[in-house]
């Protein structure tokens, strides 16, 4: 594709070999270490589930008892498998037996790491034939019903109780809407835990817990039915819990998700090497299981300035890029975020937004690129922003976006209404189609405003991640190169759950994911 | 309010009987919209209409009306609203200070009261938007107008978001603050309401209250509601450091506060 940008291919190479080598560094400290996120995951994923009699998920309980014996250095899998030769118990019935305080699974004999592996491998396969089922119930809904047409229109539910959540996110779906994110409960990201059951009550969203995705996965696939098109449900892999929610979703054939390797650092103060180890397990299982994951680098620009920061965002997006490259994530599941977040009243702001998003989809050309609409300046004045809105849409159709989170002209107000996701989703559909070929058609000025803009931002971002691979990652981040957010390498929540790896240490999960194992 | 009458184009305003103004005056005219949990057709638009017969207006009409998706209906409604309001006896209370620009603040604190100014802020409870208290005190600010960073003679610590109350007074009392600045963004079920009485509370059981200035923003605050919580003063939407600050600083000479940077001499 000849860039309609002129940037240089040098330069792009240049930075995506940066974020290459800063992916490979940091992959090395992920390789060493473990946390109780990563092991609570491994054991979701061979069956264990429920909670004890104070709401404690039973994962939790486990991995508490093996890091306070000082095992979790050894893995959960290796105590699991172990235990079960010892006992001839399955994973659930041996961790309902320590939450009853009946069995202490680091006091039993024990046997060799190649003993307890094989032991528990069948545990393994039983798991990784459940996601392949699930990934391939969506490829044989997409090949029966069909999907929307890119930009992909996603909207969200945020009602706080599952069951409204329902009513509107199908609501939705008939009114258009390719994909329902069911945003979480404000604060959830800080839990180190996964709440249990169906839920009515939260704010500013609704818990994730596996038995809310089993719901709004059913009533998803009613209404697919219904309106002759698969409807995606997008969650949240992210936060203290990024990878059992990741196993969550696989298992409940989730579709997409939101998962950064920074993000939790910079805007939740999450621990950098907690999440960084986190986020490989997570990307592991959403690239095995056809998860489109979806960056935050648009929150960067609520915190930052848009225009000043845009580099920042590239850089990023080259970042997250290699990162699911070692995850083994294909191109097509890599929803690298941006965002149309520029102050409405800048001279020619429009054309700076349309440059970024152009250079997006040219530095990407596979990926499946995640736009944000405005939200830090949205005013209350409703009408404003819908036509703040109409020119995010322009820009996406423009530059090819592929899922499209639609702005609400009631953001800065409420959670949406639900006429508000009609008014947002008529405004998308009228502008993608009257403008469907516009960026075929149209092409900019040699040296103009829109070409210099994003050579300009593509040069910056090289820059900055030629820094970032001398400085480090952990480094970059603690001197606030990312969203003007300052973070120690050992501040934060959740370090206490980060720990090494000793050499018997073994993660089953991992090897046969990136396999591809079926 | 000086005068009860004041002129426009064709007739005299009666600020004692005031009515939405479409193109004439009085014409009450006002525009809505909402949705009925009613499936759409002919019953759903003369439901509207009804509907805003009820709430007030005359001769309403449906302009436009949509099916949301079946057993729902949208409506665009426009009709004449007949309550008036009496605009002469409207008294709002008000941040009462005169607003000063981020320069004259930091002189005005140079001058009248010759120490640093230390303020701390934080989103607090469950709140994970930082976009109101970084507007306020990050360097950069928002819309063009710098934050509490870039004041001359103030130091502005900002603790960022999900601060529990406990730890937002805990700092506030290890760096001796002057003010403490609490931003609410999310509404939902009155989240906001229970976090800021909750913040009071705390304050009050610390014998804080009185040595401290409390003040709250965000897009649903007003300076009414933060007093009636018991706040010193509230800044909603439009409102920028400058607004912040030039409370605080009058507020510290109106306290006497100039020679007293220890919380525990106030």
């Amino acid at each position: 594709m000849e860039s309609k940008l002129n940037i240089d291919p040098k330069v792009v190479d240049s930075a995506r070999g940066h974020a290459k080598k800063i992916a490979e560094d940091m992959q090395k400290f992920i390789d060493v270490h473990t946390t109780v996120s990563t092991e609570r995951t491994i054991l979701r994923l061979l069956g264990v589930d429920g909670i004890d009699d104070v709401d404690t998920p039973l994962p939790n309980v486990v991995v508490e008892q093996v890091q306070a014996a000082g095992g979790l250095e050894r893995g959960v899998a290796y105590w699991m498998g172990n235990a079960m030769i010892q006992t001839g118990l399955q994973p659930q019935e041996i961790a309902e037996k320590m939450s009853a305080g009946e069995l202490d699974i680091t006091k039993l004999p024990t046997a060799s790491a190649k003993e307890a592996e094989a032991a528990i491998m069948p545990a393994v396969h039983a798991a990784l034939k459940k996601i392949k089922a699930q990934t391939k119930a969506r490829q044989d809904y997409l090949a029966r019903l069909g999907e929307g047409s890119q930009p992909y229109l996603y909207v969200i539910v945020a009602t706080g109780n599952i069951y409204e959540d329902v009513i509107q996110a199908q609501a939705a779906a008939r009114q258009g809407a390719d994909v329902i994110a069911v945003i979480r409960t404000t604060a959830q990201s800080l839990l180190d835990y996964v709440p249990y059951g169906p839920t009515t009550e939260g704010f500013g969203g609704t818990y994730a817990t596996q038995e809310n995705f089993r719901i709004m996965r059913k009533a998803l696939d009613e209404v697919g039915e219904e309106v002759g098109r698969y409807i995606r449900l997008c969650n949240y892999s992210s936060g203290m819990c990024m990878p059992e929610i990741a196993a969550m979703g696989a298992l409940e054939r989730l579709d997409v998700m939101l998962n950064d390797a920074i993000y939790g650092i910079l805007f939740r103060d999450i621990n950098m090497q907690r999440t960084l180890v986190d986020q490989f397990f997570s990307r592991v299982i959403i690239g095995y299981c056809g998860i489109i994951f979806n960056s935050g680098e648009d929150n960067y620009l609520t915190t930052d300035d848009a225009y000043e920061s845009a580099h920042t965002v590239t850089a990023s997006q080259f970042i997250n890029e290699q990162f699911a490259v070692l995850a083994n994530i294909q191109e097509w599941q890599m929803g690298l975020g941006h965002a149309f977040e520029m102050d409405p009243s800048m001279k020619d702001g429009f054309l700076y937004e349309l440059s970024q998003a152009i250079m997006a989809r040219e530095i990407f050309p596979n990926a499946c690129l995640k736009y944000m609409p405005p939200t830090k300046f949205m005013t209350g004045n409703i009408f404003r922003g819908h036509i703040q809105d109409a020119l995010f849409n322009l820009v996406s159709v423009w530059s090819g976006q592929s899922i499209q989170l639609l702005g609400m002209l009631t953001e800065a107000i409420h959670t949406p209404h639900m006429h508000d996701r009609y008014l947002s989703i008529e405004n998308a559909e009228y502008i993608f189609n009257n403008c469907r070929d516009i960026g075929e058609e149209v092409e900019f000025k040699k040296d103009g405003i829109i070409q210099k803009r994003a050579q300009e931002v593509l040069g910056k971002a090289d820059a900055l991640l030629a820094d970032i691979e001398k400085d480090g990652l952990f480094s970059t981040i603690e001197h606030g190169k990312f969203g003007g957010v300052k973070r120690p390498k050992d501040g934060g929540h959740g370090l206490d759950g980060v720990c090494t790896k000793d050499d018997q240490y073994f993660n089953p999960f991992i090897p046969l994911m990136l396999g591809g194992e079926e | 309010m000086a005068e009860t009458m004041t002129t426009n184009a064709t007739a005299q305003v009666d600020l004692t009987k005031v009515k939405p103004y479409g193109d004439t005056l009085n014409d009450g005219m006002t525009q809505l919209s909402f949705t009925l949990p009613v499936p759409y057709g002919e019953e759903a638009e003369e439901a509207a209409k009804q509907l805003a017969k009820k709430m007030g207006f005359e001769e309403p009409n449906v302009t436009y009306y949509h099916e949301l998706c079946p057993g729902y209906t949208y409506f665009v409604v426009y009709g004449k609203a007949q309550a008036t309001v009496d605009y002469t006896t409207i008294k709002v209370p008000k941040v009462d200070v005169e607003i000063m620009d981020r320069v004259a603040c930091g002189e005005f604190i140079g001058e009248k009261i010759k120490r640093d100014v230390v303020v701390v802020g934080a989103s607090t409870g469950s709140d994970a938007h930082t976009v109101g208290i970084d507007a306020i005190i990050q360097m950069k600010g928002f819309h063009g107008h710098f934050g509490l960073e870039r004041f001359k003679n103030v130091v502005a610590i900002n603790m960022g978001s999900q601060v529990p109350n406990e730890e937002l007074i805990a700092k506030a009392k290890e760096i001796n603050a002057d003010a403490i600045l609490v931003s609410q963004t999310v509404t939902q079920k009155d989240i906001h309401i229970k976090n800021l009485t909750n913040m009071v509370e705390l304050m009050e059981a610390e014998g804080l209250r009185d040595k401290i200035i409390l003040t709250c923003g965000g897009p649903r605050i007003s300076h009414e509601l933060a007093q009636e919580l018991g706040y010193d003063a509230g800044f909603g939407p439009g409102k920028y450091a400058e607004h912040v600050m030039s409370y605080i600083a009058e507020e510290i000479v109106k306290r006497g506060w100039q020679d007293k940077p220890e919380i525990k001499d106030r």
